[in-house]
């Protein structure tokens, strides 16, 4: 019996859940701020799903109900993107040692 | 672009989202992951566009969206204070919660686009896991503009409740399972609608009776749903990456939901079912102000800081209100010229989100490794002279180690009083968010300095 492609996805889903469980314990508290926007910052990664939606659209009609909904969650999820990386990076780049 | 290796380099972005969390072990590290993190997005959005392979007028418009959203993002990112962290990560959340449904409307709209059959008879694995992703992405939307609200102030963070509330949760939880029961079996666009106005009402409906004070727990949780809608949309559109970082940022959240809850011994249900602290005040009101304080300036705090050995700074939220982390800052550099050994206390759930004391101290350029968690630190404050206690006050109460009465009873605290004088920060002897009255105040080794928590700093600057 063939093995259903749903089983092959759900095995990396629950294996990725063990990833992120050891991976986030060994986040150090003082950086659980950035862990929150680093992760808002990679959940936008959905924008892949809003860019098949937003190119379904044929050659004529650019703009269809379905393509419009994947236009604005291209641009939700973009506001998404740079804004959670780089206020990451601006937090990120505060941390620092003491001067010796 | 094929098939087979679009999915291998979506593979390869979510091992390095797992490489950003993984950088985020140390803060020399942290640098290396974010970027790790950016590589990652970059290569999922470039697949993306080859494997669809249509570069037509649509594309043109994908980049002016795409261009129109990182411009804002941009914008927010640079300009946004440290201190409004929370209502920030709230408002991104809120985001990808929103994006997560618009783009279940469109695989719902359009099924062929996403192969997963066509209109009316979309594969029935597929609808399941579009109308979970929807239902989850609809709650994270609405909850986290509520969550977002009150952080910000423009509604108010007590908490609403009334009665039949948890019935009324439970009924509608029970209707959105329903509801994506008989939409597989009818594929009716109108059940498709209500489900996710159910899922939105919803998210409402479970944040409004969350107290302010329990934003890290709700952030945190919120925080889990993103991700959670996030996996669900990527079983749909079977890619990997999505369903990496899905799960990713769906245990991450969790796991900080555990954190802050264990930080006030409190179990997650009792936090999201709410009304906490709210009952509690008014005894708390009565036997105050019978008890005599000590009363102090700021000439009195300079002078005990000046002359002591070793000080631990403990901030709270009062702190991050009064925007007195630079003038804090300028206190520790004055009193370290006079030889004084200082180090910060950061109890887990001091602020409105995990870790936020630690990035507005690192804002203030204080090194992150003078400042310690609870654990780290709490043997300390026996060897210590002064502690100085800013805008925090529940997280150092003694009380929850001596009375098993009292609601914060077993949270973890700063053990301050074991040093040898205590100076509390505080603008009224008014209690913390629990409402419980504070020992600590009455002691004779405790001198209160009533102000603002910036002026009094700034003040005690002076007189050193």
């Amino acid at each position: 019996m063939e093995i259903d492609p749903f089983i092959f996805r759900f095995s990396i889903f629950i294996l990725s859940i063990f990833v992120g469980y050891y991976v986030v314990w060994s986040v150090t508290p003082s950086l659980h701020t950035p862990l929150m926007s680093v992760t808002n910052a990679i959940s936008s990664v959905i924008i892949v799903g809003a860019i098949i939606a937003a190119l379904a659209g044929s050659a004529e009609k650019v703009f269809e109900t379905s393509s419009i909904f994947g236009y604005l969650a291209i641009l939700l999820a973009a506001v998404n993107i740079f804004g959670g990386f780089l206020v990451t990076q601006r937090m990120l780049q505060m941390y620092k040692k003491k001067k010796k | 672009m094929s098939a087979n290796l679009s999915a291998t380099f979506y593979l390869i972005s979510g091992i390095l989202f797992i490489l950003a969390l993984r950088g985020l072990s140390s803060p020399e590290t942290s640098r290396r992951g974010n970027y790790f993190g950016i590589s990652g997005m970059i290569i999922a959005i470039l697949v993306t566009f080859l494997s669809v392979g249509n570069f037509g007028q649509g594309l043109v418009f994908v980049l002016i969206f795409l261009l129109i959203g990182g411009l804002v993002g941009a914008f927010i990112a640079f300009r946004i204070p440290m201190t409004a962290m929370p209502e920030l990560v709230a408002g991104f959340h809120s985001l990808v919660g929103l994006a997560a449904v618009f783009v279940a409307i469109s695989a719902f709209l359009k099924p062929d686009a996403f192969n997963l059959g066509s209109v009316g008879s979309i594969k029935l694995a597929s609808l399941i896991e579009m109308s979970l992703g929807a239902a989850i992405g609809a709650i994270t939307f609405s909850g986290s503009i509520i969550a977002f609200l009150k952080l910000r102030g423009i509604m108010s963070g007590a908490p609403i409740t009334f009665t039949g509330q948890h019935i009324l949760n439970l009924i509608l939880g029970i209707s959105i399972i329903i509801l994506i029961f008989y939409l597989c079996r009818s594929q009716s666009s109108n059940l498709f609608w209500a489900l996710i106005a159910i899922s939105f009402l919803v998210g409402i409906l479970i944040i409004i009776p969350i107290g302010g004070a329990d934003m890290p727990v709700v952030i945190s949780m919120l925080n889990s749903y993103s991700g959670w809608a996030a996996a669900g949309i990527g079983f749909t559109l079977e890619n990997t990456a999505l369903i990496i970082t899905g799960a990713l940022v769906g245990s991450s959240g969790a796991i900080l939901s555990y954190i802050m809850c264990k930080g006030m011994n409190r179990s997650f249900f009792n936090v999201i079912l709410g009304g906490w602290g709210a009952t509690e005040q008014s005894g708390a009101d009565k036997n105050r102000e019978q008890k005599p304080v000590k009363n102090g300036n700021a000439d009195d705090a300079a002078f005990l800081m000046k002359n002591a050995s070793s000080v631990i700074i403990v901030p709270g939220y009062g702190m991050a209100v009064a925007q007195a982390q630079h003038a804090l800052r300028e206190m520790v550099d004055a009193l370290k010229k006079n030889g004084v050994k200082v180090s910060y206390a950061i109890h887990p759930v001091a602020g409105r989100m995990p870790g936020h004391m630690n990035v507005l101290l690192a804002e203030a350029n204080v090194p992150y490794d003078e400042v310690f968690e609870l654990e780290e630190i709490n043997n300390d404050f026996a060897n210590c002279d002064v502690a100085y206690v800013i805008g925090a006050n529940d997280v150092t109460n003694p009380v929850a180690k001596s009375d098993p009465q009292s609601p914060i009873y077993g949270m973890p605290v700063l053990d301050v009083e074991k040093s040898k004088s205590v100076l509390f920060v505080k603008r009224s002897l008014s209690p913390g968010y629990a409402g419980i009255d504070n020992d600590l105040f009455y002691r004779d080794n405790t001198l209160m300095l009533f102000a603002d928590a910036k002026k009094m700093t700034e003040e005690i600057v002076k007189s050193l």
